[in-house]
């Protein structure tokens, strides 16, 4: 494939994450995915890859990781807490005010949403409620980090073919 | 003897017969007697048979003689003894029919005598007697029963022995005799017992004395109830002249009333009425009560309640009236002032209801305006997200076209930047949120720095001038910030509908207007009158009401041909309310308008410039005042760098919001002693400017950044509003001074770096943030929680710490407070306290620091109102909204570390 057409790709995909109902076209390594997706990034992701520079080539994949290893955690956490007999309320809240701040920070904005929401039940004590956000968080969580590891998968190849990774387009 | 006996027999059959047919005569006890007397004899001859009997039996001599004679005798004896023995059954026969008889005309008499018993009783005791000798009656007549068992006894007896031998009878006679006596004797005995009956009857008679007293007693009863009862009862003829009445009023004599009616016994009000009314029920005949209020000589005011009821006599004809009258003047009062109070209550709860919906109207009204700020707080954010992303955009190369365009939508969005800025202030003013600050201030000082800000932006060829009466004391109490703002809003407002001339401001000091209350003023108060004059277009007379109303401009032609939110003036008015002033506009049209606003403020002493240089670092921008600008009454500002505003776009309404705005509104002028990579490929057109001559006194060097790094706005459609709040800050440098240097944006040199403290515990947001600072040039420390930022700031001096506001172990919040307790007392006792492990290691900045105010700016994911007012409640002077840009990130860098 060409790195040209690759690195388009590339854009459309990330494109794509910010998105509304945009289906895409993909064609990566033959492969042609349609999706259909709701803006799972916002605007801060933006501002992550404003940070990344010569200096600091992987900041962004680099970032994104630890939130996948800390989101991974508090949520296995918070599933462990909100199964016990007695949900310690003192327990999930700072939980969720994490994810709610490192989802906020890497612009995952559909999780964060999801965390408002969850906290707000948390607040309330809301037992059943916070069971249905932490599965609205989770779904929400496994989207985005499946959509992140894609791109950097894509980027990753245009990398590996000896390309630079386009640099994002302001446009959406 | 036979036949003697035969005859007597028939005789008696005959006489027994007739006696048997004599029904009248048998029961009297004469006739009984009569009866009785016959067999008494017959007893007799029974006797000498007897005796015949036991002679023959002695002599036996003459037994074959006597055998005859004995034999004949025995045949005769035996004849003589059937002949006995038939008459005697006979007898028997006649007897027990004799008997029969009489019992039968016994019964019929005893039945007879029973009805004339019951009939006696019927008629003349039970009407009378039975009630009060019930019991009596009773005892008599069975009194009576009994005399009549015993008579029908003695008659039996007499009966049954009638026909026995003569002896037998006489035996019987004398029996009789015994029982007559014996009858006589009971006779007597009923005698004295009927006495002794009499006596019990006349002791009997106590109930009917004891009911007579009952009587009695109740009948006192009634009448005390008559005489005593709070009542006036009455009866009056059909005349309505009275019979008879009871309580009368106590002056008035019987006399004066029986054989009178109302009218001629009463004079007065309600006397008439009252005879009306009694008429009245006379002719309709139905009982019926009225209240009737009397107003008479002899008892003065009062109410009666009145009952008439018409009387008749057997024939039903009417003749007369029964009449109750009561008292009732104070229940009628009581009743009336019931009344009313249950109308004011009514009334009352209409009002509430009334309120009530109000008050509904008013928690919608700021509900709807809370919704409006909350929504516009919520836009603000992603808004400066795209305002921040175009002017980063505007530093990518671009050809003109697509420049120009990218200028128009940064400028557009500025202006809607300031319309949900402006409508948060209108939103927290309304709705009581806006707490307003006492800090000293000088203001020349202030009017100095609001001109320099827009002399800074001034793009048109104007005269800015200050001038200060000698009267306005040096220091003063009062909010400074909104104190500039409302300056710098009415100052570019002026400079906005200005086109040449000059605008200015004025202070002086002025008596109590009347429209303050008393209580304001105090020893220390002083009014101060500001107005802010220009020799603009003017306001037509027909569009002042309405200029300081929301969203309202002078005319829509206005509106298009200068822009503008319209809300500035309505802030302006609000806040100056909000402080206890008064603001008002005169204008002349093509001459000018002159915004007059009058404030109350405490005198504060002056005496120690160390004193206050707490709110003096950070409310006028750490500046330290040069001697003689405390007291300095005049500044003019020429337009010196007319030229390179000549083409300017639309100006914006001004506005100062040296926390909120600054950091929410995209600047992208400022430069501050950073290298910001927008300027790089921007125009990057070197200004010219006057140097504030302010930066060689100013002792915090590196805040100023040696006056470095400034830069004037530079593009041509470029919104100075945008970068009003920021390049106040600048103006200092920028404004006319006596000493002109030039600058250029490219000589920025850092005598030393800034320490910064982030005070985080999310990691990925440090690392975030971090990121960004290294971008923008900094490094910086991190602390994870509360209590490890209060450790950092304890051993180093920093300039600038970043503050997360939700953080485990402690939160922003409280270790903010700590921090700003050690500033004031220079001690930690008050972290110590609270449980912080203090360490022990000191060193001198830690003494340094207490004299000089920390910058804390709080990282709060909860944008509110609320939130906010709670970080700068806390003691933090600003805050970032979460998720922290490199846009916000550098606003506050340079707000703190210019």
């Amino acid at each position: 494939m060409e790195l040209v057409q690759m690195q388009k790709s590339l854009q459309d995909y990330t494109k794509s994450l910010f998105l509304d109902n945009l289906k895409v076209e993909e064609s990566v390594l033959g492969v042609i995915q349609k999706l259909e997706f709701m803006g799972v990034l916002d605007s801060q992701f933006l501002q992550l890859q404003q940070l990344q520079d010569e200096s600091n080539p992987h900041f962004v994949s680099q970032v994104v990781t630890l939130f996948f290893q800390d989101s991974d955690r508090i949520l296995n956490d918070l599933s462990l807490s909100l199964d016990q007999q007695v949900v310690d309320f003192k327990k999930v809240y700072p939980h969720v005010h994490q994810l709610k701040g490192s989802s906020s920070s890497i612009g995952a904005q559909r999780v964060k949403n999801a965390c408002v929401v969850f906290r707000s039940f948390c607040e309330q004590q809301n037992v059943e409620g916070c069971h249905r956000c932490l599965q609205q968080v989770k779904k929400e969580y496994y989207l985005v980090k499946n959509r992140l590891e894609t791109l950097f998968k894509l980027e990753q190849q245009i990398v590996a073919s000896g390309g630079m990774i386009p640099a994002m387009e302001l446009g959406f | 003897m036979v036949c003697e006996m035969e005859t007597d027999q028939i005789e008696e059959m005959d006489v027994e017969v007739l006696s048997s047919m004599w029904p009248d005569d048998v029961g009297t006890q004469a006739d009984n007697q009569f009866n009785v007397e016959k067999p008494a004899g017959d007893s007799d001859t029974l006797k000498e048979v007897d005796i015949a009997e036991k002679r023959t039996m002695a002599d036996l001599k003459r037994l074959p003689e006597l055998l005859n004679t004995t034999d004949q005798g025995s045949s005769q004896l035996t004849n003589l003894v059937r002949q006995w023995e038939y008459m005697q059954d006979h007898a028997v026969r006649l007897l027990r029919e004799e008997l029969k008889i009489l019992t039968r005309q016994r019964e019929e008499a005893e039945a007879k005598e029973l009805k004339i018993i019951e009939e006696h009783n019927f008629e003349t005791e039970e009407p009378e007697n039975v009630p009060v000798l019930d019991e009596t009656s009773h005892l008599f007549r069975r009194f009576r029963q009994k005399k009549r068992d015993e008579l029908v006894d003695s008659k039996r007896v007499v009966i049954d022995e009638e026909f026995d031998t003569v002896a037998y009878w006489k035996q019987k006679a004398l029996s009789l005799e015994k029982m007559l006596e014996a009858s006589t004797e009971r006779e007597r005995r009923l005698i004295e017992k009927l006495n002794e009956s009499l006596k019990t009857m006349e002791s009997h008679s106590a109930p009917v004395e004891e009911l007579t007293q009952n009587l009695k007693r109740a009948e006192g009863f009634l009448h005390f109830i008559l005489q005593n009862a709070p009542i006036v009862m009455g009866h009056q003829d059909k005349d309505l002249r009275y019979l008879f009445i009871y309580n009368k009023f106590p002056s008035l004599r019987e006399q004066d009333i029986l054989g009178k009616t109302d009218v001629e016994i009463f004079h007065g009000g309600g006397v008439k009425e009252s005879e009306d009314f009694k008429r009245e029920v006379l002719e309709k005949g139905k009982a019926s009560k009225r209240e009737i209020t009397f107003e008479t000589e002899l008892f003065g005011s009062k109410t009666f309640l009145i009952y008439v009821e018409p009387v008749y006599n057997k024939a039903r004809e009417k003749i007369g009236i029964n009449y109750m009258g009561m008292e009732v003047t104070d229940q009628v009062r009581k009743r009336e002032k019931m009344a009313k109070l249950r109308e004011d209550n009514a009334v009352r709860k209409a009002m509430e209801s009334e309120l009530t919906k109000t008050i509904h109207i008013t928690e919608e009204t700021m509900r709807a305006k809370q919704m409006l700020a909350t929504m516009s707080h919520e836009i603000r954010s992603p808004l400066s997200g795209v305002v921040g992303m175009a002017e980063i955009l505007s530093t990518t190369k671009l050809d003109k076209e697509q420049r120009q365009l990218l200028n128009v939508m940064i400028s557009s969005g500025d202006l809607v930047l300031q319309l949900i800025n402006d409508i948060l202030d209108l939103s927290k003013v309304e709705s009581g949120v806006m707490k307003l600050e006492a800090t000293k201030f000088r203001p020349r000082e202030v009017v100095k720095h609001v001109l320099q800000t827009a002399a800074a932006s001034l793009k048109k060829d104007l005269t800015l001038e200050g001038n200060i009466a000698d009267e306005v004391p040096i220091l003063v109490v009062g909010d400074v910030l909104r104190i500039r703002q409302i300056l710098t809003n009415l100052i570019s407002n002026a400079i906005k509908f200005t086109h040449r001339g000059k605008v200015g401001i004025k202070l002086k000091v002025i008596s109590q207007p009347s429209f303050a209350s008393d209580k304001e003023q105090n020893e220390t108060s002083v009014w101060i009158c500001c107005d802010v004059y220009d020799t603009g277009i003017g306001i037509p007379e027909n569009a002042l009401p309405c200029l300081f109303k929301k969203y309202m401009q002078a005319s829509a032609d206005h509106a298009r041909k200068y822009g503008g939110t319209g809300l500035g003036l309505a802030i302006c008015k609000q806040l100056v309310e909000l402080m206890g002033g008064q603001l008002t506009v005169t204008s002349q049209v093509n001459l000018g308008s002159t915004f007059t606003f009058i404030l109350p403020y405490k005198v504060a002493t002056s005496d120690d410039h160390s004193d206050d240089q707490d709110e003096f670092s950070d409310m006028v921008d750490h500046h330290q005042p040069e001697p003689d600008d405390t007291t300095e009454g005049y500044f003019q500002f020429k337009p010196l760098l007319g030229s390179i505003y000549s083409n300017g776009g639309p100006v914006m309404s001004n506005n100062f919001l040296p926390h909120k705005a600054m950091l929410t509104s995209p600047i992208k002028l400022i430069n501050g002693s950073v290298a910001d990579p927008s300027n790089s490929s921007g125009q990057s057109q070197t200004v010219q400017v006057e140097n504030g001559g302010y930066m060689d006194e100013s002792e915090s060097a590196h805040q100023y950044g040696n006056g470095n790094g400034h830069r004037c706005p530079s593009k041509e459609s470029e919104s100075c509003s945008s970068s009003q709040a920021s390049s106040e800050m600048e103006s200092e440098l920028t404004v006319s001074s006596p000493r002109e240097e030039e600058k250029t944006e490219t000589e920025v040199k850092e005598t030393s770096q800034p320490k910064i403290l982030l005070v985080e515990d999310n990691k990925i947001n440090i690392m975030v943030a971090k990121s960004m600072m290294k971008q923008l040039g900094y490094t910086m420390d991190i602390a994870n929680n509360g209590v490890e930022a209060i450790n950092a700031v304890k051993d180093t001096s920093y300039d600038l710490v970043l503050m997360d506001v939700c953080m485990p172990v402690m939160d922003g919040l409280k270790a903010t407070r700590l921090i700003r307790s050690y500033e004031e007392s220079g001690n930690w006792d008050a972290a110590i306290e609270a449980g912080v492990d203090i360490k022990t290691s000191e060193n001198d900045q830690g003494c340094e620091r207490s004299t000089d105010r920390l910058p804390i700016v709080a990282m709060t994911a909860n944008t509110l109102a609320e939130s906010s007012e709670e970080c700068y409640a806390n003691g933090m002077d600003s805050f970032i909204s979460k998720p922290v840009t490199l846009q916000k990130l550098k606003e506050c860098l340079q707000q703190y570390l210019q």
